[in-house]
């Protein structure tokens, strides 16, 4: 194939500055920092549990042991459990009559709003487990900042999943532990998994207008105070797992915003198969 | 039933048992429990150990067949039911694997076996779940004939068994239930849905038939096992059994049942039936079925792929052991 003749003038770059200096800055409208924003917070919450309940779930019955199936099946229940309780209130907040299940199986991919970290694939179980534990850390926080918000609702629900989610968090520490500081082979698998997921993890403290509003009003915490207490708790447990942080500090972004990878296109594929081929039917 | 083809030697007859032989038999006849630290013949272990084993591996790969269709529950409801589910399976199999480890067995020995391909697991689950219905209609008639077997084994001679058993069958009821649910909503449902149910039933009737071993005239291996308790009624008194509780339920379902051949007999208080293509269930035994190879090299990948994890947290333990242990005297 013949290449494309190139279609610009040579002076594109000058016409290009001239034209930015003219141009006006569009003033993107702030939403309603109110029941938009809270709407929103909300499906982060749901929408976080929900995409790694399913991945946790992809392992049933092909982990590495039957402790470890048992185990995982147990985390992505209660994930999915949350995820009830999350998209139930977000529904209710939004005020459209759009149940959990409706949030859940017939949105697309743009209007999810999880983190990127827990649609990554699940990789090998050191990589399941990493990710688990970076998550954990950062769920483990948020729960408890949840617990004193000004939206009873809010406060309820996360009563309920601290618990579960506390569990968790010493269940996945545990095995970062005993896996960073066990054979040369799961020490390596350990710090490979660490070092792939690790840009995954700025997104947790990010904040956007959304969060400050919802901040503001005592419903949420603000994603940039949890970041000192994950900080801690996982340089702690990398250290006595034996594993070395790395030092790269970037992060990627956009799921917050649905700007997500394409693993979640995927996940969405198979996950609203049935919602989507027998639509209205009831299950 | 999850345990099939069983082998066991043949019957002894009193006069040639040993006194310690006709002793253990005359305690099983009273009903007492046989526990893992009294003497048992040989035997006896040995068949308990392959039909506990084959029941533990039965409820392991019996995990894949309904996690195939997790990923994809049509509702959150249903995914959380589902997963539980296939929880209580695995569970299963933990304290299966337990009963097993009391006649002197590891786990690791049995996985072993099974992945060599010198243990079975029951020959239902070679068989693929295609659509959701089929969640319903493993619940429904996989979960429901393993508990036509298993309730009978809550009185099974061996003690850790009979009480797993006990334990197994409160959780396999409610699975069956759910099953059952599952398969009301569809048949309720669009035309689409119904003809996933029938269709499911079509495919799961016979297959779920087999479940309870060859017929009573080809299955010779039975009689020293009923004599120890080991198995406590025939293959053919179970599966009749079953059909008579299955007919009622589908049709109130309104579904057929794939079987030209079946109607109520009067006289015999039962329902006459086809028997399963014996053909079919030999070849799936022989590892032919649908899904022989996808079964076992699922599991054995889940093995392979986890020896690092394993060896890593013995690694640890270790490690853990020698950090704590006192340090020798100089």
């Amino acid at each position: 194939m013949p290449s494309l003749p190139d279609m610009n003038t040579p002076d594109v770059a000058e016409l290009a500055r001239e034209a930015a200096a003219h141009s006006h800055a569009t003033e993107i409208p702030t939403p309603d920092a109110g029941q938009d924003a809270f709407f929103e917070v909300l499906l982060r919450l749901g929408d976080a549990t929900l995409i790694l309940g399913h991945r946790v779930s992809e392992w049933c019955g092909h982990s590495p042991a039957l402790e470890e199936d048992i185990a995982l099946a147990n985390v992505a229940l209660d994930l999915i459990g949350q995820t009830q309780m999350w998209l139930g209130l977000a529904g209710e907040v939004e005020g459209k009559g759009r149940s959990a299940d409706d949030l859940a199986y017939l949105r697309d991919a743009w209007d999810f709003r999880n983190l990127l970290l827990v649609e990554r694939p699940n990789g090998d179980f050191g990589h399941t487990l990493m990710r688990q534990f970076l998550f954990d850390a950062w769920h483990f926080e948020l729960l408890k900042a949840l617990q004193g918000s000004s939206d009873p609702r809010v406060a309820e629900i996360a009563a309920k999943a601290a618990k579960e989610v506390a569990y968790h968090l010493e269940r996945s520490s545990d095995l970062v532990i005993r896996l960073g500081d066990g054979t040369g082979e799961s020490r390596r698998r350990m710090q490979d998994a660490l070092d792939a997921l690790w840009a995954y993890t700025g997104e947790m403290f990010l904040a956007d207008e959304k969060d400050v509003a919802v901040a503001a009003a005592g419903i949420a915490p603000n994603p940039r105070d949890l970041e000192a207490a994950w900080d801690a708790t996982v340089r702690d447990v990398l250290t006595e797992a034996t594993l070395a942080i790395p030092e790269s500090g970037f992060a990627h972004k956009g799921g917050k915003r649905g700007v997500h990878t394409e693993h979640l296109g995927y996940i969405l594929a198979e996950m609203q198969f049935l919602q989507r081929a027998y639509p209205g039917a009831s299950w | 039933m999850y345990a099939q083809l069983v082998s066991t030697e043949g019957l002894k007859k009193p006069e040639d048992m040993t006194p310690a032989e006709r002793a253990f038999q005359e305690r099983i006849d009273r009903n007492e429990k046989i526990e893992p630290k009294e003497w048992m013949p040989e035997g006896y272990r040995k068949t308990l150990i392959r039909q506990i084993g084959q029941h533990a591996h039965s409820e392991i790969v019996g995990q894949l067949p309904e996690g195939n269709w997790i990923s994809r529950a049509p509702t959150l409801e249903r995914k959380a039911i589902l997963l539980a589910k296939v929880q209580d399976e695995a569970g299963h199999g933990l304290y299966l694997y337990c009963a097993a480890e009391t006649l002197g067995v590891s786990r690791d020995e049995l996985m072993e076996l099974l992945h060599k391909g010198k243990m079975k697991y029951s020959s239902i689950f070679n068989y693929p779940t295609l659509t959701w219905a089929d969640m319903g209609a493993v619940g429904w008639l996989v979960d429901g004939a393993a508990i036509m077997n298993q309730v009978p084994l809550q009185r099974t001679s061996f003690g850790p068994y009979s009480r797993a058993m006990i334990r197994i069958c409160k959780e396999e009821s409610f699975h069956q239930r759910q099953g059952y649910a599952i398969m009301m909503k569809m048949a309720a449902g669009t035309p689409e849905q119904k003809r996933m149910a029938q269709d499911a039933l079509n495919r799961l009737w016979y297959p779920s038939l087999m479940m309870f071993g060859p017929s009573d005239k080809d299955s010779v291996h039975s009689a020293q096992s009923m004599a120890w308790k080991i198995k406590m009624n025939t293959n053919d008194e179970l599966r009749q059994k079953f059909v008579d509780q299955t007919v009622p339920q589908a049709k109130y379902l309104g579904l057929t049942v794939p079987d030209p051949e079946l109607k109520w007999n009067e006289e015999k208080g039962g329902h006459d039936f086809s028997e399963p293509d014996w053909s079919e269930f030999f070849d799936v035994i022989a590892g032919n079925g649908p899904c022989n190879k996808d079964r076992l090299g699922a599991r054995v990948k889940a093995w392979d792929d986890g020896a690092w994890f394993r060896d890593g947290l013995v690694a640890h333990a270790e490690k853990a052991a020698a950090r704590r242990a006192p340090v020798a005297a100089e």
